[in-house]
């Protein structure tokens, strides 16, 4: 119980941090796009600051998992065509959505329901993917 | 009787947060997950959910031990009730509302949607099961869930795993895939958009 419940903690505090920040609304996406507000940016930029330290200090430490295991952050590997491609089939849906996958459980739990169409389409697209993998350049 | 303290927490937390502390926050859940022994990535949970419907028998990318990545199911289980609770409990004097600037409200109006500044809602309109049925709410859940499920597992992250988990990480990799979320992004506003709404 203990072990579940601290990744539910962890997803009631990502929960409430993007939507106090706003960062779950379309218009902030669709103001992101126009370029029209350094809000979103600033989450993005602080955020990778952030989190640039964060992994310095795990990598200089040898900092130890809650497991007892060494921290390893895998590299992803190095083929740009998967990243590039797949970033911009991305980047459609996230602008027209107004919504990537972590705010799209944020918003369904405020309340919109529709969005449980939203996540079965999302998981549609995923199977696919997986469906056409093999014909798609990575 | 609350407590006043517990009523000025309330208040104090249901301000809009700012960036300086949203983005530092989602770097700390970044950490919290990291120290757990896990990665942070949201979007590859519908890969689970694929595998846990038994998607398996269809494609090989779906072959994996989902079980032990139940974690990450939970941490999208929070995130839902972390939307039920602020947009309930810590909404704020003002409401839902997204604070978006005067040029963009000025834009949207450009598009033909009917906002006015100060009282644009967090969430439109056409998030909502009788817009399903109409062009933007079709296209905004429909083509748009799909396009993030796919170009996601395509890009193998999102937001969570490549902007934040794999820049932090100085990847490469993630680098091409934020500059293709943009490439994608601005096409989707300034060209396709405008034909939608």
């Amino acid at each position: 119980m203990m072990r579940s419940s601290k990744y539910i903690l962890i997803g009631i505090l990502f929960g409430m941090t993007l939507f106090k920040a706003e960062a779950v609304s379309w218009f902030r996406i669709y103001e992101m796009f126009h370029f029209q507000s350094f809000h979103m940016y600033g989450i993005i930029f602080s955020s990778i600051a952030m989190g640039i330290l964060i992994i310095q200090w795990i990598k200089r430490t040898h900092m130890k998992s809650t497991e007892g295991l060494e921290i390893v952050i895998p590299d992803k590997d190095k083929h740009a065509p998967r990243y590039i491609i797949g970033g911009t089939i991305f980047g459609l849906g996230w602008a027209l959505a107004g919504v990537c996958p972590g705010p799209m459980f944020i918003v369904l739990g405020s309340g919109y329901t529709v969005l449980v169409i939203f996540l079965l389409s999302a998981i549609t697209g995923t199977f696919v993917y997986g469906l056409l993998r093999k014909y798609l350049p990575h | 009787m609350v407590p006043q303290f517990i009523l000025d927490a309330i208040a104090f937390i249901s301000q809009p947060w700012p960036w300086w502390v949203a983005g530092p926050m989602i770097a700390v859940i970044m950490f919290l997950l990291l120290k757990l022994g896990k990665e942070f990535g949201i979007s590859a949970n519908f890969r689970i959910m694929c595998a846990a419907e038994g998607a398996g028998d269809y494609a090989d990318f779906f072959k994996f031990d989902w079980q032990s990545q139940g974690w990450n199911l939970l941490v999208a289980l929070g995130a839902v009730f972390g939307g039920y609770m602020t947009s309930h409990y810590f909404a704020g004097a003002e409401g839902n509302i997204a604070h978006v600037s005067a040029a963009t409200v000025e834009s949207l109006q450009q598009l033909g949607l009917n906002y006015q500044e100060g009282q644009v809602p967090l969430i439109p309109e056409f998030y909502s099961w009788e817009a399903l049925f109409t062009l933007p709410g079709f296209m905004v859940i429909v083509v748009g869930g799909f396009l993030v499920g796919f170009g996601a597992r395509y890009a193998g992250g999102c937001t969570s795993g490549h902007a934040i988990s794999g820049m932090s990480a100085l990847q490469l990799g993630s680098l091409y895939a934020v500059l293709g979320f943009f490439a994608g992004g601005l096409f989707m506003t300034y060209v396709i958009f405008p034909l939608i709404f």
